[in-house]
C-alpha cells in the first residue's frame, strides 16, 4: 500500500472522528439575563425548518452534515478497496461520487458563518465557542489534506474495468474498439 | 485547430481515461467507470443561460427582502443583507462586514457577469485571449461556494438566538431566494462547458 494511501486513511478516520464529534457537542453558547442556549450544527437545519424555510433547511442539512459525512464514508470505502493490488469495479462508482460529495462539503463555509453570527450575537448576548466549533476548525484543516493525498489517478489505474467486470457495459467496450 | 474530437478521442468526465468515440449517433461509455462519454456537454449554453436568467430573477428579491427579523423586547427589526453588513460595519468589525459584503453581493453578481460574458463570447463564436478566459472560469466554479456564507449566518444566529419572550431572530422571506442565487449559479458552471472556450477560438461555433 503506497505510504500516500495510507497517510490518507489516517487523515480520513481522524477527520470521520471529529465529524461525530462536531455534530454530537454544542458549536456555541450564549447567555443573558440569566437565560442559557446553545445550538448544534443539525440544530440549526432544525430551527430553519420551524420558522418555515425548508429549502434552506434543507441546503444546509446537506452541505453541513449530508455531504460530509458521505464524503468521508466514501473515502473510506475506496481506500479501504485500495488496499487489493486489484481495485473491485464497484469503486469506480463511489470514486465519481467523491468529487461531487467534496464540492458541496461546505466546512470551511460554515465555520465562517459560524464565527460572524457569533460576532453578530456578541452586540446583544455573551457568547462563547464550544468543543464543536474547535471540531470544525480542525475540519476545514483536514479536508484540504485528505484532497491533498489522495491521488485519485493511481486508483483508477489499478481499478478492474466494467467492461470487463460485467455485461452491462458491454456499450462500453463499443466505444474502445 | 487539433483536438482530441477532431481525432475522434473523448476524454471520460469521471475518470478522464481517454477513450475512442462511438459512432456517431450512438452513446458512448467509458469501458474503464462506465460513464456516459460526451464530447461535448449537451444542451451546455442554453442550460447555462436558463440557470443565469432564473439566478438573476431571484437576485432582486434576495437583496430586496429582509433576510432577518429581530424580536426584542416587543419591537421588531427587519434586515436585508446589505442591512446586515451595515450592522456588522457599525459595530466595529469591518473586516467581517467587507467578508460578507464580497462573499453575499460581490461574489454572486460577479459570477454572473462573468458567465454571462463568457456564454457571449462563446456564442460570438470568437473568443480571444482564451487562457485567461479558461482561469475566468475556473476562478468562478472556485469561489461560488463561498456565496453560501449568508445562509449560515442567518441559520445559526436563528438557531442560537432563541430566548422567547424576550430576544428572538426569525428567517426572513429573503433568504430562500437568496440561497436559490448560489444553488443557480453553481449549477450554471457545472453544466457550462469549458471546452467550448477553446472551440470557438478555433472558429468552431457550437
Ligand atoms: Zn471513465
Amino acid at each position: 500500500m503506497p505510504s500516500g494511501l495510507s497517510r490518507c486513511a489516517a487523515l480520513t478516520a481522524t477527520a470521520i472522528v471529529l465529524l461525530l464529534l462536531a455534530n454530537m457537542t454544542p458549536l456555541m453558547s450564549l447567555s443573558v439575563l440569566g437565560r442559557n442556549s446553545s445550538t448544534t450544527i443539525l440544530n440549526g437545519a432544525v430551527q430553519m425548518w420551524h420558522q418555515g424555510q425548508p429549502i434552506a433547511a434543507a441546503i444546509i442539512a446537506f452541505c453541513a452534515i449530508i455531504a460530509p459525512g458521505a464524503f468521508l464514508t466514501a473515502m473510506a470505502a475506496v481506500l479501504n478497496a485500495a488496499r487489493r493490488p486489484t481495485v473491485p469495479a464497484w469503486t469506480s462508482e463511489i470514486l465519481r461520487w467523491t468529487r461531487y460529495l467534496h464540492a458541496w462539503s461546505l466546512i470551511e463555509v460554515m465555520l465562517l458563518g459560524l464565527l460572524v453570527s457569533l460576532v453578530k450575537i456578541a452586540q446583544l448576548a455573551r457568547v462563547g465557542a464550544d468543543i464543536g466549533i474547535f471540531a470544525v476548525g480542525a475540519l476545514t484543516v483536514l479536508f484540504p489534506l485528505i484532497v491533498a493525498n489522495f491521488d485519485a489517478a493511481e486508483i483508477w489505474s489499478r481499478i478492474e474495468w466494467v467492461a470487463q467486470a460485467d455485461t452491462a457495459a458491454r456499450r462500453g467496450s463499443d466505444a474502445r474498439s | 485547430m487539433l483536438s482530441a474530437a477532431n481525432l475522434g478521442l473523448v476524454g471520460c468526465d469521471a475518470c478522464s481515461l481517454v477513450c475512442v468515440s462511438a459512432p456517431s449517433g450512438e452513446q458512448g461509455f467509458c469501458p474503464r467507470c462506465g460513464e456516459a462519454l460526451h464530447s461535448r456537454r449537451k444542451h451546455a449554453l442554453q442550460r447555462s443561460w436558463g440557470l443565469i436568467i432564473a439566478a438573476l430573477l431571484c437576485y432582486i428579491p434576495a437583496n430586496a427582502l429582509p433576510v432577518l427579523r429581530t424580536n426584542m423586547l416587543g419591537s421588531t427589526e427587519d434586515d436585508t443583507i446589505l442591512g446586515g453588513v451595515v450592522l456588522l460595519y457599525n459595530s466595529g468589525s469591518w473586516p467581517l462586514a467587507l467578508i460578507v459584503l464580497v462573499a453575499s453581493v460581490a461574489i454572486p453578481l460577479g459570477k454572473l457577469i462573468a458567465l454571462s460574458y463568457l456564454l457571449l463570447q462563446v456564442q460570438r463564436g470568437r473568443v480571444t485571449s482564451t487562457r485567461d478566459k479558461t482561469k475566468l472560469f475556473r476562478v468562478v466554479e472556485v469561489i461560488g461556494k463561498w456565496s453560501m456564507l449568508d445562509v449560515f449566518v442567518d441559520a445559526y444566529t436563528v438557531a442560537m438566538v432563541q430566548l422567547q419572550p424576550l430576544m428572538s431572530v426569525e428567517p426572513g422571506p429573503g433568504i430562500v431566494f437568496f440561497a436559490a442565487v448560489v444553488v443557480l449559479t453553481v449549477l450554471a458552471a457545472e453544466y457550462f462547458d469549458p471546452r467550448l472556450i477553446w472551440d470557438a477560438e478555433g472558429g468552431v461555433v457550437p
